[in-house]
């Protein structure tokens, strides 16, 4: 197993805001626009160095998500900043009609994705955005893993022509991606190779592979372990070079099961190689109050439960083997 | 003026025409307010906007107008069409399987002078908002222009935009409510009442104008009045009151006509109507 250490931990959202910054001063076209969530967001130091680039659009995501469609028409690249359950299910109609199917250059940026969200609850928390974005014809779907990669999806997503769907959480975790990343849209990243599981990773449950992968290492299990970073489009290409050498499979994220990473891996594999999955992720319900780590734990989304899917998918392999 | 008010009649007529044959043509659509807004879609495409058929997205250095209540996209499609933007043979295939002429507009299709989907209603206004805030910021002084129904002010966006406008001195912005007061279940005033709609958008900082909508002279002569009072610092507002199904007797007033198509007959008694009342000049 490829050893990755790290030395510091930050939020994905700090990536996000980080990014902001730099993609606004590469490309003047780039413009900002918050519900009321500037500081939750980290787009402070966008709109200090930039102010007549940011619209404030207060409480008010549905007219947010159609002011900034409305801004493409004069070739803007709209930045949507809140949290993820407001960014999508609140405002699914908006983003489905004006940004979507108008296929106008948005990108919705969606903080506090997930459970992590903590002790707010279950109302400001989500689990199903992956799903109803990555059901938008023409919507590309992003969830990267840590501080350096949100900064370069956030950059990236700037040059990319196109309704992009951005998401990122608040809790820190460990930044254990190069700092000067490329970033490819689309392009899944290989963490370890590996010849008995391929474990597909997402966000915050990439490095909570790699932890099972230790784990599993130091049990004589050899994990691939790759990091969809892009859940739309998914790269099909190395999904399938990876099942095609391990024979199974084991997806995590933090999202519902129904409709998330999971489900896009499984349609794939079912129309072109067939392979017994494991699923980690939350099993159909809403989340509660709690710690992030509480939650992760409560909800099954951890390294220790990637651990044993991977042992329950191997033997499954094995016995049908 | 580029036309004079006869000839903005006259090709107001061709519209209206062409709106009951196209809705006949397919058996299905919104005849009533299309033809309720027709005098208003031939002013501002005729006379009040300075726009290029040689149709570009981003619409830089010119006018641009947003359909917010995309049901009354008979009349959006003729206007264009007698505009220059694509061949009115193309409005024979509206709504038909594989044409650029959806029941809504669309920018899927990429049919010249949509810039928008609209048809889920409600969203017109902040589109438009957000086409205003980027000419301001290229420094470009054409104006927006867009139609809602007074039916969609029950949508809970439009007041977030309300709001949002005059707080943001969005003040190249000519927006338009189509007040008919009909909407498919019935008058607006018995299924949610809309309450006094001038002392509402005045209430939220709007500079509140009121037209005709049937009275080609004053459509005319209220855009100019409108396009005179932008740049000081307040959206505009002009209530234009219109009747639905204008034009045609058996449609004029009437929410049953909001989306129902004409028979045969019906098609040949209304075109024989929009000749004898308007004229065929």
């Amino acid at each position: 197993m490829k050893k990755y250490t790290y030395t510091d931990k930050k939020d994905t959202r700090s990536g996000f805001g980080a990014g902001l910054l730099e993609a606004g001063r590469k490309n003047d076209q780039v413009v900002a626009l918050c519900a009321d969530l500037i500081g939750s967001l980290k787009m402070n130091d966008f709109i200090k160095e930039f102010p007549e680039r940011f619209v404030q659009v207060g409480i008010a995501e549905a007219n947010m998500m159609c002011i900034a469609a409305g801004m493409t028409i004069g070739g803007k690249i709209p930045f949507t900043g809140t949290f993820a359950n407001f960014s999508t299910g609140r405002v699914f109609d908006q983003i489905r009609q004006s940004i979507a199917y108008s296929n106008k250059n948005v990108k919705v940026c969606a903080s506090h994705a997930g459970l992590t969200l903590g002790e707010d609850g279950a109302t400001h928390q989500i689990l199903e955005d992956i799903g109803m974005m990555k059901m938008l014809p023409g919507m590309t779907v992003i969830n990267p893993c840590d501080y350096n990669q949100t900064k370069a999806a956030t950059m990236a997503i700037a040059e990319y022509e196109g309704p992009v769907y951005l998401r990122f959480g608040r809790p820190v975790v460990p930044i254990f991606t190069d700092p000067d990343q490329k970033f490819e849209i689309g392009k899944a990243w290989m963490v370890n190779e590996g010849a008995d599981v391929s474990i597909f990773a997402t966000g915050h449950l990439v490095w909570e592979a790699i932890l099972a992968g230790e784990k599993l290492a130091e049990e004589g299990i050899d994990a691939e372990i790759i990091n969809i970073h892009t859940i739309k489009p998914l790269d099909a290409e190395a999904v399938l070079k990876s099942v095609a050498k391990t024979g199974c499979v084991v997806t995590a994220e933090e999202h519902n099961r129904l409709g998330g990473l999971g489900d896009s891996i499984a349609q794939l594999l079912a129309v072109n190689n067939p392979t017994p999955q494991e699923f980690v992720a939350v099993n159909d319900s809403f989340g509660e109050s709690g710690t992030p780590e509480q939650l992760m734990t409560k909800y099954g989304l951890d390294a220790e439960h990637i651990v044993l899917a991977v042992k329950k998918v191997i033997e499954r392999k094995n016995k049908n083997a | 003026m580029k036309s004079t008010i006869q000839d903005l009649e006259k090709t107001a007529s061709q519209i209206r025409r062409d709106i009951v044959r196209m809705v006949h043509g397919c058996q299905s659509g919104h005849p009533g307010g299309s033809l309720g807004c027709t005098d208003f879609f031939t002013a501002l495409y005729f006379e009040a906007m300075n726009h290029d058929p040689k149709f570009n997205m981003d619409g830089i250095g010119e006018d641009l107008f947003f359909l917010s209540n995309g049901h009354i996209s008979p009349v959006f499609y003729s206007t264009l069409a007698h505009a220059g933007y694509y061949d009115k043979a193309e409005l024979a295939t509206f709504r038909k399987l594989n044409t650029r002429l959806q029941g809504h507009p669309t920018t899927h299709e990429h049919l010249p002078g949509v810039r928008i989907a609209s048809g889920s209603l409600g969203q017109g206004l902040s589109v438009a908002i957000g086409a205003a805030l980027a000419k301001k910021l290229n420094g470009d002084k054409s104006l927006v222009y867009t139609l809602h129904g007074d039916g969609e002010l029950q949508e809970g966006q439009i007041w977030e935009a309300a709001m949002f406008a005059p707080h943001n001195k969005v003040d190249n912005l000519i927006s338009t409510i189509d007040v008919n007061g009909q909407q498919i279940d019935g008058p607006t005033n018995l299924v949610l009442s809309l309450g006094d709609l001038h002392a509402k958008w005045v209430a939220f900082g709007w500079d509140v104008l009121e037209m005709k909508g049937n009275d080609m002279a004053d459509v005319v002569k209220t855009l100019e009045l409108a396009k005179s009072r932008t740049g000081q610092g307040k959206p505009i507002m002009i209530l234009m009151h219109t009747e639905m199904g204008y034009g045609v007797d058996f449609m004029v007033g009437s929410h049953k006509w909001h989306g129902v198509a004409p028979n045969d007959e019906q098609l040949k008694l209304a075109l024989a109507q929009l000749e004898e009342t308007l004229g065929d000049y």
